[in-house]
């Protein structure tokens, strides 16, 4: 099988964009000035490699692995390819408590925005869990996660609508449109704890997502715990996906392009899509990230734009070729 | 015993779907479960199995999921299949609760050439025709080598030669001390091949239970079924035919539990 030399490229593909994210940037030094800063350098450069740039390319990678493996679990427990991290409402609910915090005076600087983005994701876990029901099915999540969206997106809307401080507003919709600038070590420390336990969870998940590749009843007879199942892909989805928003804000399409693309690749089998997708994501994080740096360096344009306008196109793509496949 | 069943009621709404329905099957047996549209197969089986709430007694759903997994396979009507995943691994799926790896491959081999499906192996399960694909899910069901095969409508879909197959498989099955329990629509099927025939009647009730010979008589398939029938003797045996409802026939009465 196929499956190691994939993980592999892909794993070779994230290193390489990863030490690229580390040498671009308006310091505009040279590559081996730069991996020489890296490396106890002394002075400016050295601070902006370990301070900024470092973080940055982890947080991106961070970021890829969560959306790209959440995506990957969520399709494959709702069993369907446009599912993606959005669907059950955690981003949505991350975005809002960030939202009010920066409305409450809360710098986008410092940790208090990832603080509330993750109590507003816990917030959106409970009630998503609450509306969703008991037993295991797949319906109820998904109810429960437009749900919480819509409940969340209401609730910004208002926020934004009531914000008697233009300025606040301003900042509520550039935090929004999702990115990696300017985050610091501190980020990386207050998101990785929770990714890594979300990510343990849902890799842990892919053989009981296997069987329910054959129903939920099949599943079930084969002895999965549907509503064990169902709690492992939203906690883990909640706790990688929810500590993503709460420090780079909504970057969407990564969760529902990635896996579709690796799908292939993998034979389809949901446990083996898992690793893929979430190499896979951080290598378009990474893409991207490098990407809004090179097309306009002068500008801030974000990595939610980026990503929406790279993804929208690709994802496109894929619907035709999937109707013109038919 | 390879299957017991005491007094097991399923309500769905408020309304009995399957009624105190108390059955024994021994090992090695291979019953078929008929009854028309509507009767409670499904929902017996699936309350056997513990995929859904019961009241009364059933001791595989008494099991914890993984034993019972070990112990009994479940085939469902809906032939869902997610991904394009191939047959070789989707086969395999039925391996999930065997904690013997080494039998692995040999299970799978073995069910996948039962089923004439090995030539298919690398094949995307979802590119398959419908009766291909009832095949490869019909092999998850044999690798997951279980004593036990609980089938709603396995043959339903099948051309006829794969129809007899399966069922002589079953047959063949039975006789080499694993139990199975089918639910079949096809009354000729079910004659030829079951040693032993449940019907059931509207309001998920066992009406009859025994050799296809006993069950099938013409009083009964009128009054359950509305349909005639009768053993028509062939170069191979007796051969159970459907018949139209006699024309001065009545509509086929209510079932009365009490006149069996």
């Amino acid at each position: 099988m196929s499956r190691a030399p994939l993980l592999l490229s892909l794993a070779a593909l994230v290193a390489v964009l990863a030490l690229a994210s580390l040498l671009i940037g308006p310091a505009g030094a040279g590559p081996v000035a730069s991996l020489k800063a890296l490396w106890g350098g002394e002075g400016p450069l050295g601070i902006v490699l370990r301070e900024i740039r470092a973080p940055r390319a982890v947080l991106a990678v961070m970021l890829g692995v969560s959306l790209g493996l959440s995506g990957a679990a969520l399709q494959g427990y709702l069993r369907n390819p446009l599912a993606e991290p959005g669907l059950i409402g955690i981003s949505a609910a991350a975005a809002l408590g960030a939202v009010i915090a920066i409305q409450a005076g809360v710098s986008t600087l410092g940790l208090g925005v990832p603080a509330a983005g993750l109590a507003g994701a816990l917030g959106g876990v409970g009630l998503i869990l609450l509306l969703a029901g008991r037993g295991g099915s797949g319906l109820g999540l998904i109810l429960g996660g437009i749900a919480v969206s819509a409940l969340a997106g209401a609730l910004t809307a208002l926020v934004l609508n009531l914000s008697p401080n233009p300025f606040a507003a301003y900042d509520i919709m550039f935090w929004t449109m999702g990115s990696l600038a300017d985050r610091s070590w501190a980020h990386v420390l207050t998101a990785l704890p929770l990714m890594g336990l979300g990510w343990a969870v849902l890799l842990r998940a892919g053989r009981d997502l296997d069987a329910l590749s054959l129903g939920e009843e099949a599943a079930a007879s084969m002895g999965v715990d549907l509503g064990a199942l169902r709690l492992k892909i939203v906690l883990g989805a909640a706790a990688a996906v929810g500590a993503a928003t709460a420090v780079a804000g909504a970057v969407g399409f990564v969760g529902l392009v990635v896996p579709h693309l690796l799908r292939g690749a993998v034979g389809a089998m949901p446990s083996r899509l898992l690793p893929a997708a979430a190499l896979g994501g951080a290598a378009l994080v990474l893409t991207a990230d490098i990407a809004v740096r090179l097309v306009m360096p002068e500008r801030d344009l974000k990595l939610g734009v980026m990503m929406a306008l790279v993804g929208a196109p690709v994802f496109l793509h894929l619907i035709w070729r999937t109707q013109v496949g038919k | 015993m390879s299957l017991s069943l005491r007094d097991l009621t399923v309500r769905r709404d408020g309304r009995v779907v399957v009624d105190r329905v108390s059955l024994n099957v021994s090992q090695g047996s291979f019953v078929g479960l008929i009854g028309p549209n509507g009767a409670g197969k499904t929902t017996l089986m699936r309350a056997a199995l513990g995929l859904i709430a019961a009241e009364g007694f059933s001791d595989l759903a008494a099991l914890p999921p993984s034993r019972r997994a070990r112990r009994a396979a479940w085939l469902p009507q809906a032939r869902e299949i997610a991904w394009p995943i191939p047959v070789e691994p989707l086969v395999r799926l039925g391996r999930r609760t065997d904690p013997d790896r080494r039998a692995d491959t040999p299970a799978v081999a073995e069910a996948m050439a039962a089923m004439e499906v090995t030539h298919l192996r690398d094949r995307p399960a979802t590119e398959l025709s419908g009766g291909e694909l009832a095949r490869v899910l019909i092999a998850r069901l044999l690798a997951q080598r279980t004593p036990l095969i609980l089938a709603d409508e396995p043959v339903a879909g099948l051309d006829p030669a794969h129809q007899f197959a399966v069922m002589a498989l079953f047959q063949r099955l039975a006789g080499q001390g694993r139990t199975v329990i089918a639910s079949i629509h096809d009354l000729t099927l079910a004659a030829r091949f079951c040693e032993r025939l449940v019907l059931m009647g509207a309001g998920g009730r066992i009406v009859a239970d025994g050799p296809p010979a006993q069950v099938l008589t013409p009083e009964r398939l009128q009054q359950v079924f509305g349909v005639g029938g009768s053993f028509l003797p062939t170069p191979s045996g007796p051969v159970f035919v459907t018949l139209p409802p006699p024309p001065s026939s009545p509509a086929p009465a209510p079932p009365d539990p009490a006149d069996p």
